[in-house]
């Protein structure tokens, strides 16, 4: 499975790049996270419960940066073992490049997955991380933008719900859904003129944990 | 034909008796054996394609409740059990032997596809054992994987065993190669295709189970298992793997809901569990769930090929050549080496006098499930070949595909025919069956329907295959001689009863085949007594002398042969009891319709009266042991070579590219027909196999070697609204050699079918190839012009 995806971010380079390294939040928004740990430096260990089609298994997951230059780009690697429901891997490659002030995240993500999540859930692995991307969405922004009033966050949430659903059935549709993935904070941006900074800083480390977090369980 | 057999001997539609208890519910398959003490055994599976085992860590789960062990490849290892062996011996073209990889049941250093079984995990009920192989922590190493059969010997690709460079098992060849070179050049016309045959999974309806069992009272094993053959898995588990001494072992094979092939072969499965029913002193029963099924039930065909064909001016073909490259998986199963060889080359001949056949087979190792035979084994491939090529040639020469074949049939004055590929056709008459083919398919209305159907914006099109298959299987000296490790003759057991009904043994295995019914024809025919009281015993090494089992469309005309034959001695000494009861000499007997007489006088006796008194012998020769039951083996004289036309209507849909098989004919020759009913049902399940080649089914493999049609989600079995209405009939040429006449009819659907269908949807697209399964997206495209 190949995803790639780019967003723009109102932030410095080293905004996001700092914004990109919280354990702690990471391990608050990924649905299914029991624990995530700091190994070492730029390693993490974690353990995610998630569920792929008929298969639910509790991944021992390890997540480590590599080829890091900052703040310009690094190489995310995640390996995360389900027991007898086999195994996840992953790869993204995320670069982050300015563009009149604001930056600009790219990132290629590879995955794979083998033994019975593949047989069995091979057709299912890009829905289930569409589907646990959109859980890590409101849970991270919960979280980062503090008091979250049920009027703003509801409708945001349920923008997402669908477009989410519409974009499961096949790879092919795979292109063009992780392009619209940039519509959500651009709309949203729009709709809520006076969002504070730290708001877009936030987008960023979502995308950018979404990543993670999609390896952790793939 | 006897009076009391008029509705139920040899050529009778006569009811399956064994339906009455698999449709009540009563049918007894292996998982609902059950023993007492039983224990449940898990299996855990690489999730990789190949990798290294580093370590496996069961403390944890040896410390959950009911967990009675866990045992892995090096226990196995330990006690000094041998590897699964493969049957047959296949020699490479430069006389060297076949290579082939260590295959341990359970794997201990590597793995070598996914699914393959590293550990048994054992406790006291199913759940638990399942609950425990989560706990299991088992570290690999990954190894980079071979996984299509096309990249296996390219430069350069990971050499998967110490000792078979270039990954490869063998090259076989057959033929003579500068005869054959020679006609292409001095051809007029050469029609060439390139093609892969698709992968097939088997999906018999019950999955593969075991129930094993060890008395240490009396140092007996018994083995039930979902089996075609537990004869020769009884000889396999002895004398190779040497779980078991023979005499000390009984395998049973009970009801079995289907095999098409898979359940021929030894597995890891049950010889693991026999094992270790001995080590932890409990029986232990195993049943596949489907996703394992889908994972180690060894799969079916995987061939590349280029395949040419050389015409001269006037249409006759004069040469055939064809290369293939064919998938054996990680291991040899227990006779995949055979299939891409005795049961491929040997019929590239077809139904044609082409004089100069070449064939070269690489054998190569993936890390993929191992590849043997499924229904029609060899065949199939063999006949998509054939018969792709012929009407593609038909195509490009502007002949009709009926006409180009009729010009190289060969004529029924011919036989017994040799050709150059090794066999001995004993007889046959193609154009017949094309002809009934051609009548009952309205091929001459074939226009005006096609032109119809244009008007309503579908694509219309039609498909011959006339195939020939080489059943039987097989003269056991020959069989030896090319490389098999067993005789395939079969055994067959007549006890007459004191009252004059009879118990019937035989060493072929019924799993859908309907043989307690038409073994039971044929005996109570030979023997002129009733239909019911002829009872069918087999699936039982305890109870049956030996098999060979159930395969190759073999049981009529091997197995059932055997009970013609032991029949024979049943009557021969009868003949002796009766004639000293009518004080008449021996050679003056006579015996019909169940009555043994005097020639030329009204002195009879039943059949039952003579059978009491062998068995209360009080007017008896004195020189004559009593009772009445004969057993013998029966090793045919050749192959069997059923025979037929198919022909396969579609209709397309090109907007939305799905394929409507409208109409299905076949026409084939089995020989003399023992019940027409359930050849009638063969024919239609052995079509339908056909079609689901053809349309929708193959197992597929990621680039990782993750098997990713491993569920019914994505590995599409044809169903009944996809079968069309098919129009089955006979044409007869018995078999010369057996003195039934019979020549099997369980795989001809499965090795007709898939050429017909795509020699139809390449006609209705008018397209010159296309790779199976022709599934609606490919046809889609192929409709608007793509690629």
């Amino acid at each position: 499975m190949e995803q790639t995806g780019e967003f723009r971010i109102r932030a410095t380079r080293n905004e996001v790049w700092e914004a990109l390294k919280d354990p702690e939040i990471l391990g608050r928004c990924i649905p299914g996270c029991e624990s995530i740990e700091v190994a070492e430096k730029n390693r993490f260990v974690a353990t995610v419960t998630a569920r792929i089609g008929p298969v639910k298994a509790r991944f021992q997951g390890e997540i480590t940066l590599s080829d890091l230059n900052p703040p310009e780009s690094y190489t995310l690697k995640g390996n995360g073992q389900g027991g007898a429901a086999g195994f996840a891997r992953g790869e993204a490659r995320v670069r982050l490049e300015e563009q009149n002030g604001d930056t600009l995240l790219k990132y290629d993500l590879g995955a794979n997955v083998g033994g019975k999540l593949a047989q069995l859930g091979s057709r299912l692995v890009d829905g289930a991380v569409r589907k646990f991307a959109d859980d890590f969405f409101a849970s991270f922004k919960q979280v980062l933008e503090g008091e979250p009033s049920a009027a703003d966050e509801e409708p945001s949430a349920a923008d997402r719900e669908p477009s989410a659903a519409g974009k499961e059935p096949s790879a092919a549709d795979r292109q063009p859904s992780a392009a619209e993935g940039e519509e959500p904070p651009t709309a949203e941006a729009g709709a809520r003129a006076k969002r504070r900074r730290a708001t877009s800083v936030i987008w960023i480390v979502v995308v950018v944990a979404l990543a993670a977090a999609a390896i952790f369980f793939l | 034909m006897a009076e009391n057999t008029s509705n139920t001997g040899i050529g009778q539609s006569v009811r399956r008796r064994e339906d009455v208890r698999f449709l009540t519910g009563k049918g007894q398959y292996t998982d609902d054996i059950n023993r007492p003490g039983q224990a449940y055994g898990v299996f855990l599976r690489s999730p990789h394609a190949r990798a290294r085992i580093t370590s496996i860590d069961a403390a944890t789960a040896l410390e959950k409740d009911g967990v009675i062990a866990v045992l892995t490849g090096a226990d196995m290892a330990a006690d000094g059990l041998g590897d699964l062996p493969c049957g047959w011996t296949i020699h490479s073209v430069d006389g060297e032997e076949m290579k082939l990889p260590p295959h341990p049941a359970l794997a201990h250093d590597t793995v070598n596809y996914a699914g393959e079984p590293y550990a048994l995990v054992v406790a006291n009920a199913l759940a638990e054992a399942r609950d425990a192989a989560e706990q299991v922590v088992t570290q690999f190493e990954e190894l980079p994987p071979v996984v299509s059969p096309g990249e296996a010997q390219a430069d350069g690709a990971p050499e998967l065993y110490a000792g078979i460079p270039g990954n490869t098992c063998y090259r076989w060849e057959l033929g003579e190669k500068d005869a054959t070179d020679a006609a292409f050049e001095s051809a007029a016309h050469v029609t060439s295709l390139e093609f892969e045959n698709n992968r097939m999974l088997p999906n018999a309806i019950e999955p593969r189970a075991c129930v094993a069992e060890y008395d240490a009272a009396t140092q007996d094993f018994t083995l039930f298992t979902t089996s075609q053959n537990p004869h020769l898995a009884r000889l396999i588990l002895s004398a190779f793997v040497q779980v078991a001494p023979e005499h000390r072992l009984r395998v049973v094979s009970p009801d079995v809901g289907g095999g098409f092939g898979s359940k021929i072969f030894v597995y890891a499965e049950e010889t693991t569990c026999t094992w270790a029913a001995r080590r932890i002193g409990r029986p232990i029963k195993w049943t596949a769930q489907r996703s394992e099924s889908f994972l180690t039930d060894a799969h079916g065909r995987d061939h590349l090929t280029k395949a040419e064909l050389a015409l001269d001016g006037d249409g006759n073909f004069v040469g055939l050549r064809v290369r293939t490259v064919a998938n054996m998986g990680a291991y040899l199963s227990t006779f995949g080496s055979a299939v891409p060889t005795i049961l491929y080359g040997t019929l590239l001949a077809g139904q044609y006098k082409t004089p100069a056949i070449h064939v070269s087979v690489d054998a190569v190792f993936t890390n993929t499930t191992p590849v043997d035979a499924v229904r029609g084994a060899g065949r199939p491939e063999a006949t998509y070949v054939v018969e792709r090529l012929v009407e593609t040639a038909a195509r490009e020469l502007d002949i009709d595909p009926v006409e180009l074949r009729r010009r190289n049939f060969i004529p029924p004055d011919a036989f017994p025919y040799q050709t150059p590929v090794a066999l001995e056709y004993d007889t046959g008459d193609y154009g017949a069956s094309l002809d009934k083919a051609l009548e009952l398919a309205g091929y001459a209305e074939f226009s005006a329907r096609k032109a119809e159907a244009h008007s309503r914006g579908k694509l219309r099109g039609l498909g011959f295959s006339c195939y020939i298959e080489a059943c039987g299987i097989a003269p056991s000296q020959l069989a030896i001689s090319l490389g098999a490790g067993v005789g395939l003759y079969e055994s067959g057991e007549v006890r007459v009863n004191a009252t004059g009904s009879v118990t019937v043994f035989t060493g072929s295995h019924s799993h859908g085949q309907g043989h307690e019914t038409t073994f039971a024809q044929i005996v109570s025919d030979k023997l002129g007594i009733p239909f019911d009281d002829v009872e069918v015993v087999h699936g039982d090494t305890a109870r049956s002398d030996f098999g060979l089992g159930t395969y190759g469309s073999r049981s009529a005309a091997v197995g059932g042969m055997a009970l013609v034959e032991a029949s024979n001695k049943v009557i021969a000494k009868g003949k002796r009891i009766a004639a000293h009861m009518l004080e008449a000499s021996e050679e003056d007997m006579d015996f019909e319709n169940g009555v043994f007489s005097v020639r030329d006088s009204n002195r009879q006796l039943s059949f039952g009266e003579v059978a009491f008194m062998a068995y209360v012998p009080s007017n008896y020769p004195s020189d004559l042991e009593p009772g009445l039951s004969e057993k013998a083996f029966y090793d045919p004289k050749n192959f069997t070579f059923p025979a037929g036309s198919h022909i396969c209507e579609v209709e397309i849909d090109p907007d939305t590219g799905v394929v409507e098989v409208v109409n299905f004919t076949a026409v084939d020759d089995f020989g003399i027909v023992i019940n027409p009913m359930i050849v009638e049902g063969q024919v239609h399940g052995g079509v339908s196999f056909g079609i689901g080649q053809a349309l929708m089914e193959h197992s597929r493999y990621d680039d990782t070697g993750q098997l990713i049609t491993g569920s019914f989600l994505d590995y599409c079995l044809p169903r009944a609204d996809d079968m069309p209405p098919m129009q089955v009939d006979l044409t007869t040429t018995p078999c010369t050699h057996n003195t039934l006449g019979v020549k099997g009819c369980g795989e001809a659907g499965a090795i007709g079918a898939p050429a017909a269908v795509m020699n139809a949807v390449t006609d209705a697209l008018s397209i010159r190839d296309m790779n199976m399964p022709a599934t609606a997206e490919k046809v889609w495209r192929a409709a608007r012009g793509e690629d």
